[in-house]
């Protein structure tokens, strides 16, 4: 488990990871936070935040010197492993201890556990991709499952757990700038002559901006508008003070939405929408490849309409008739132009409970797992690359004056900026706080509940203090679930990873300020 | 972006697809139920030999997503050789058993024991157990009138060896006011039999939290948080997972309650629905009851590998905001 909370966050994907702990199953754990995850693990590395490339290429480093990788895998599925052992020669594990602050046993005893199973499986959450390096980040896990030979077998893999309900479903469908639905490159000419026979019109043959990429744009005034559809970013994205400075500075937003979230307030047009989930007829994808169908169980209020049905009166309006909005026929559609999702027809999902990707035609029942292709003798198709990558800390340096470490997170009952999980009354809620080890509580002299200053670079933001157990001294803990309080996303910084555009959410350096002595 | 290839094209399809390695099918056994002679796998139970030749049996502590502790006694079956009857839901089968499940020997026994469940428990919502009742023909009444209901947390104070024996006049009886201190769900427990499920569902067979569990002795053991605190005081994470498995309604989802106490409680006028939850990635199925256009309770189907019918305080309880609770909470839904 590296870098994920899972038993707060992805609570019925714990139970299955409990079930094997009955069973004697070992966990690993790398996370700054004694979580309630990392209570239930076998051994626990108490990584300082973004130093997560330098503990997993000291665990590869210490793999290689002790001879535990798998060799014939790495001969027969891989490329690029010498210049891998190169790049992570210098990690010793002292180093790594350096750099971590996790004691050179533990690396190597997360090392030698890893290597040794017979089956292992990497999970991470947003501890690893909430970074200015996220990608790289990943790169460095991929990397040990391939000196291990853990991925592409039973029980084994690595396994990013999505954090919403169609995360995976949203990319697999084409909503990222570089994609059409089924994974298919919009700069392949092959791909995109096929959507465009289908459609009938022409598509644009280069990628577009991620969401950071957009807010870059605004910035440089090429971006004036902006659709937003059940999303708030005027709370969730980070730097807040800049995000909102560029999207008053749009000349036309349209938001779609349940609710008049705070980005939909500034929006010049908000379309009400159907909470998809139980008012609506369709599919998500769950973080196990798995399609499954949504149905609508409540009729819609007042005037808000389904996503679909609004999209298509906008289309119709636009000058293109795309005829009745049929969700079964929509997913045909998917069917007809992605081969990973061809086998999928509602009469089998409906049948068999869902399907995971891929799954080619009517007979085929899915995969379980992915890269099986990687255990055949000789591999088909291109050899998998080990991708080298260096130790980069985050961006926001710790210094006298902002000498603690904030990183932000969930909490079991509520959900990313609270539109949702605010309005069912749970008892375990205690609205924002700034939790602090309480050794620097007592250091800092603040006492339970006693409001204080965070303040960043950026900003600064009002809350109580409360002592938690499970920080490590400089490390302190704040979650995005009551920005209407307390603007969390007033601190964070919008540094973003380069490739998936994902800002540094778990990193920032912040003070903390007495308001009363 | 990285210029390799494989960003652009995805890889080729294994040769084979991908499978969980082969379970080993358990070798059968013979054995023989109500004079029948029938197969069963090595290592099932009573239960499912019985439940696969359709034979009915009565259950209430049993769940198929819950180990079994054998407590409510109603399965028990007869096995040829046995000096006491065994419980059907977990005794394993054996090559050669001669089963009986209905035997007067099972029939008074089942029957008792609905008689004293009966007697002392308020059974008004647990669904199937009238039919079981009229099946064995258990009359709960013959123990008399039922004795006054214990004050609010009285029982809940009762120490081991302090309870009297009754005097015969009354059925003693868990009466007691309902647990309400949270906005989730409520305890019931003069409609708890004690089943233990969940405890289980509670502890290792689910969620492991370990919020509660059996205190006190005999008649008067009981459900309970860590030193009956109010459950906003406990461990517990309302997953409400032991709403799920409770078989009597003795613990039911608030808004479940509130309708009953007026009145509105309709199941005629219910749809379920079986959708995704809006939250995690993980994808659980939520079936969604639904009355008048609004979501009153939510379960998930015991058969589903993600859930096995278990849920979090999210799936189960975080649906409010689709629709207002009609309690004055601010009903904002653009529309």
């Amino acid at each position: 488990m590296w870098g994920s909370n899972a038993r707060e966050t992805h609570p019925i994907f714990f139970h299955h990871l409990l079930k094997g702990i009955h069973r004697g199953m070992r966990v690993l754990a790398v996370d700054p936070r004694r979580t309630s995850s990392v209570q239930w693990a076998d051994l626990w590395a108490g990584i300082d935040v973004g130093s997560d490339i330098a503990l997993a290429n000291a665990m590869g480093r210490e793999i290689i010197a002790e001879g535990l990788e798998r060799r014939d895998f790495i001969d027969r599925a891989t490329t690029n492993f010498e210049e891998y052992r190169a790049s992570v020669e210098s990690c010793t594990l002292e180093w790594a201890e350096q750099e971590t602050g996790v004691p050179a046993r533990v690396i190597r005893q997360m090392a030698h556990e890893y290597a040794k199973a017979d089956r292992a499986m990497i999970c991470w959450t947003l501890g690893i991709t909430e970074h200015h390096n996220a990608v790289d980040n990943v790169f460095a896990l991929i990397d040990l499952a391939l000196l291990t030979g853990h991925v592409g077998r039973y029980g084994c893999g690595l396994n990013p757990l999505r954090g919403q309900n169609n995360v995976q479903g949203g990319g697999d469908m084409g909503a990222l700038p570089d994609r059409l639905p089924g994974f298919q490159h919009v700069e392949n000419d092959e791909f995109r002559a096929k959507f465009e026979r289908a459609w009938g019109v022409k598509v644009p043959p280069k990628r577009g901006w991620h969401l950071s990429g957009m807010f870059d744009a605004m910035e440089r005034g090429e971006m004036r508008a902006l659709y937003v559809i059940g999303e708030n970013p005027m709370q969730s994205e980070a730097d807040q003070t800049r995000t909102r400075h560029l999207l008053e500075g749009l000349e036309f937003i349209v938001a779609q939405d349940i609710f008049l979230t705070k980005t939909a307030e500034i929006a010049d047009v908000v379309f009400p929408a159907a909470a998809a989930w139980c008012e609506s007829e369709g599919t998500v994808t769950n973080s196990e490849r798995r399609v499954q169908r949504v149905r609508k169980a409540l009729a819609l209020p007042g005037d808000a309409r389904d996503d679909v049905t609004i999209l298509f009166d906008l289309a119709r309006r636009l000058g293109h008739d795309w005829g009745t909005p049929d969700s079964e026929k929509i997913w045909n559609e998917v069917r007809s132009l992605s081969p990973v999702h061809a086998g999928m027809s509602y009469a089998r999902l409906e049948a068999l409970g869902g399907l995971q990707w891929p799954c080619y035609d009517d007979t085929h029942p899915g995969e379980l797992f992915l890269h099986s292709r990687l255990w055949e003798n000789p591999v088909p198709g291109p050899k998998v690359s080990f991708m080298p990558v260096v130790h980069d800390p985050p961006v926001d340096k710790l210094d006298a004056d902002f000498p603690l470490r904030l990183t932000t997170g969930r909490r079991l009952d509520d959900y990313n900026t609270g539109v949702q999980s605010r309005r069912y009354r749970s008892p375990l809620r205690r609205g924002e706080t700034l939790d602090v080890s309480p050794e620097d509580a007592t250091r800092l002299g603040v006492a339970e509940g006693e409001v204080v200053r965070v303040r960043s670079r950026r900003g600064a933001v009002d809350v109580p203090v409360r002592r938690d157990e499970s920080l490590r001294p400089g490390l302190v803990f704040m979650t995005l679930h009551f920005q209407d309080d307390v603007a969390t996303n007033l601190l964070t910084i919008d540094a973003t990873d380069p490739k998936s555009g994902t800002a540094e959410f778990k990193a920032t350096a912040v003070r903390v300020e007495r308001l009363r002595n | 972006m990285s210029p390799d290839p494989i960003w652009f094209r995805p890889p080729p399809r294994p040769t084979r697809v991908p499978e969980a390695p082969p379970r080993k099918e358990p070798p059968s056994v013979e054995i023989t139920i109500d004079g029948v002679k029938r197969q069963a796998p090595e290592g099932s139970t009573i239960l499912e030999a019985c439940r696969a030749a359709a034979i009915e049996t009565p259950t209430l502590c049993y769940l198929e997503n819950l180990t079994p502790v054998n407590v409510c006694r109603v399965c028990v079956v007869e096995v040829v050789g046995s000096r006491v009857l065994v419980p059907a839901c977990s005794r394993k089968v054996e090559a050669g058993m001669t089963v009986l499940t209905d035997s007067e020997r099972v029939r008074l026994s089942r029957k008792m024991v609905l008689e004293f469940l009966g007697s002392s428990v308020d059974l008004s919502t647990a669904p199937g157990v009238e039919s079981m009742m009229k099946r064995y023909g258990a009359d709960p009444k013959r123990y008399g009138a039922p004795a006054p209901a214990a004050a609010a947390n009285a029982r809940d104070a009762r120490e081991p060896g302090h309870h009297h024996a009754p005097d015969g006049r009354a059925a003693e009886t868990v009466a007691q006011p309902v647990k309400i201190d949270n906005d989730l769900y409520v305890r019931d427990y003069g409609k708890c039999i004690l089943c233990y499920k969940c405890v289980e569902a509670c502890g290792t067979d689910a969620q492991n939290t370990f919020a509660i569990s059996v205190a006190g002795r005999g008649f008067d053991a009981r459900i309970s948080t860590e030193a009956n605190v109010p459950l906003p005081d406990s461990a517990c994470v309302y997953c409400g997972n032991c709403i799920g498995v409770c078989p009597t309604g003795a613990l039911m989802f608030k808004s479940e309650h509130d309708l009953r106490a007026a009145g509105e409680w309709n199941e005629s006028k219910q749809t379920k629905t079986d959708t995704i939850c809006p939250y995690c990635g993980v994808g659980c199925t939520l079936t969604l009851h639904v009355q008048d256009e609004h979501i009153v309770k939510v379960t998930s189907p015991m058969d589903r590998e993600i859930t096995h019918g278990h849920l979090c305080i999210k799936g189960r309880f975080g649906f409010d905001f689709v629709h207002p609770r009609g309690d004055g909470s601010p009903d904002d839904r653009v529309r």
